[in-house]
């Protein structure tokens, strides 16, 4: 049996900004964004529950570092596969930076116990960084295996990885307990399994139950699966270490995009205008 | 002491074109600084590279060659690499945004608890005021990148922390040498002082390295693609318009992930950079990441069915329609033309 933790994280959809998601002062409207499970986290779980799918007996539980809305990714990872899931959630962790990130995650993973294998999507697309999986594995004190494209083998505690390189490939061996991240070009996640939505769709936090129920007795008498929640104390971590005074990293400055406009000349369809422009290209030996 | 250290990647009895670029500005930020640049390289088989790397104004260069350290695997690298930087306190560490450095840099500044910026379009140095706690620092690193989707750009810096960390893609930085006769000091460093056994429980079973099929780096033309390409079969006009010129085909990020073409076509921040002579941007909108791999080219031609696009902004020219229509017309009209 191997114990599994899959680290997930809920991210604005930044590959689909629509026109509504620049605010009129030209910051980011980020309500305008819907919230999405980062791909490669979805990767990641996949590559879990296929090796479930060889040791029925393992344990998947997967692990988010957020808001309270972030417990919706956590119940979109049960409708798939995931045994249980973990919100890690406090104010403490706000303006956190990779490293204190890394940090407060591997305080969850200890907490958890025991993990064999973590799994990690490579990056989340908000910030396309690739750090908080080999921050996690240091701050454990254990290997790491990235850009995972595919799960070869899995016998006696030693796994077998592929990895996806710029340049190439590469298959590599290691003993458990080591952290693996997952590259876009493995498997794509199964979908929602039916019975386990029925099952799971009122699995929610405490904190949610709160906000949703009327009274204190119902919320402790709701039978639906309870998604465990944790804060900075329940993981002890070291406060100093947690967000934005526990970020080596700074931001200084932010600044809207504003292109310098060129003088552009428009070009309409006209073959005659077509025509032209590739004979003043050609003459400034620009082509040809 | 507390001097810029560039990690450069050895691969396949070479230094990659990344760690030059790096070595280049390492040099200029060590001149503003007032410090020396010192260059780490990690391998086997490294015997005449100091000639090489000398020629970019490399001040002191440290080699381990050890058969343990080839080829690259994250904790043997680490070892070396954070063991030295414990004895060597250098103020900044810049390394290649590759496959490696990725693995790498977040390793080592966790392992040192310092601050990483990952793919940096620009670094510079500058001061920092801290408001709150009122202290003001002098010659830090900025680390700029856009972020957010690409609306918006950032300035990271490390106030505290030291080093300062930051990786960049390969063709952002230009590579410039100094001298033919410059010739850096040489510190070979022994790698058994720094790795032990548990380090090397990564074993490297099967390698294939690929060289590129494709040149986007070296191709004076380039006619890339973007979402608004609509399919995988209208890529097949921008491949014929390519063929016709002799140029190269890129893509925005939003291509590659739709599916259109291969990654190794993506121009752009998490891609690659580019300059050449003439780009000819085909349903690209122009989101600042794209932006930030393509603005230093010469000529800038947009065709696009929305007036709007930013991309428009820093074209020479716009033409206005369908690329259905307009490729096939620029193909003929540069065969008839052409002599």
């Amino acid at each position: 049996m191997y114990k599994i933790i899959v680290l997930a994280k809920q991210v604005p959809d930044t590959r689909n900004v629509g026109k509504d998601a620049m605010k009129a002062d030209g910051t980011v409207n980020r309500a305008a964004l819907p919230a999405i499970f980062n791909p490669e986290d979805l990767n990641a779980l996949e590559l879990a529950l296929e090796i479930k799918d060889q040791y029925p007996d393992t344990k998947i539980t997967l692990l988010t570092m957020g808001p309270v809305r972030a417990a919706e990714i956590l119940r979109e990872g049960m409708y798939r596969g995931a045994d249980a899931g973990v919100l890690l959630t406090d104010k403490a962790f706000a303006g956190s930076d990779t490293l204190a990130t890394s940090y407060a995650l591997s305080c969850a993973i200890r907490k958890i116990g025991e993990a064999d294998l973590i799994l990690a999507g490579r990056q989340a697309i908000d910030g396309d960084t690739a750090q908080v999986g080999p921050q996690v594995a240091d701050k454990l004190g254990i290997p790491q295996i990235t850009y995972a494209e595919e799960i070869i083998s899995l016998h006696d505690r030693t796994i077998q990885v592929k990895r996806r390189l710029e340049r190439g490939v590469e298959v590599v061996e290691c003993t458990l307990p080591v952290l693996i991240t997952a590259h876009s070009t493995a498997p794509e996640c199964r979908p929602r399994n039916a019975k386990r939505l029925m099952r799971f769709k009122r699995a929610t936090t405490l904190s949610e139950r709160h906000t949703t129920a009327e009274d204190y007795l119902a919320v402790h008498n709701d039978q639906a699966v309870l998604i465990t929640e944790w804060c900075a104390k329940d993981v002890n971590s070291d406060l100093v270490q947690l967000g934005l005074g526990g970020s080596p990293t700074k931001v200084r400055q932010v600044e809207n995009i504003v292109f310098q406009a060129k003088e552009s000349k428009v070009i309409s369809t006209d073959d005659a205008e077509i025509e032209s422009l590739m004979q003043e290209l050609i003459s400034q030996h620009t082509i040809g | 002491m507390n001097n810029v250290c560039v990690y450069c990647e050895f691969e396949e009895g070479r230094i990659q074109e990344v760690s030059y670029e790096l070595l280049t500005k390492g040099r200029s930020l060590a001149n503003q600084l007032n410090c020396k640049l010192e260059a780490l390289v990690l391998g086997e088989g490294l015997n005449g590279l100091e000639k090489e790397v000398s020629r970019y104004g490399v001040d002191i260069l440290y080699m381990a060659d050890d058969k343990r350290l080839y080829p690259y695997t994250t904790l043997p690298h680490t070892a070396v690499a954070v063991g030295l930087f414990k004895q060597t306190h250098p103020q900044i560490v810049l390394m290649g945004a590759t496959s490696i450095g990725r693995d790498l840099g977040p390793r080592i500044s966790s392992s040192l608890t310092s601050g990483l910026t990952a793919d940096c379009t620009n670094l510079e140095i500058g001061e920092y005021e801290d408001k709150k706690a009122g202290k003001k620092y002098e010659n830090l690193l900025y680390q700029i990148r856009p972020a957010f989707g690409g609306n918006i750009v950032a300035t990271i810096v490390n106030p505290d922390n030291r080093p300062q960390m930051a990786t960049v893609r390969e063709g952002v930085m230009k590579k410039e040498t100094i001298s033919d006769t410059h010739k850096a000091e040489l510190i070979y460093l022994d790698a058994g002082q720094y790795l032990r056994d548990e380090d090397l429980v990564v074993k490297i079973i099967e390698r294939h390295m690929e060289t590129s099929k494709v040149n986007l780096k070296n191709s004076s033309i380039i006619i890339a693609g973007g979402y608004g390409v609509g399919s995988k079969e209208n890529f097949n006009l921008l491949y014929e318009l390519a063929h016709t010129l002799g140029a190269e085909v890129g893509a925005s990020r939003a291509a590659v992930d739709a599916g259109f073409t291969d990654k190794e076509r993506q121009i752009g921040q998490t891609g690659i950079t580019v300059r050449p002579k003439l780009y000819i941007a085909c349903g690209i909108s122009g989101q600042i990441q794209h932006i930030a791999g393509m603005q230093d080219s010469a000529m800038v031609i947009s065709i696009n069915n929305d007036a709007n696009a930013p991309i428009n902004k820093l074209a020479d020219y716009v033409i206005q329609g369908n690329l259905e229509t307009i490729i096939p017309k620029m193909i003929k009209y540069y065969k008839k033309n052409i002599k």
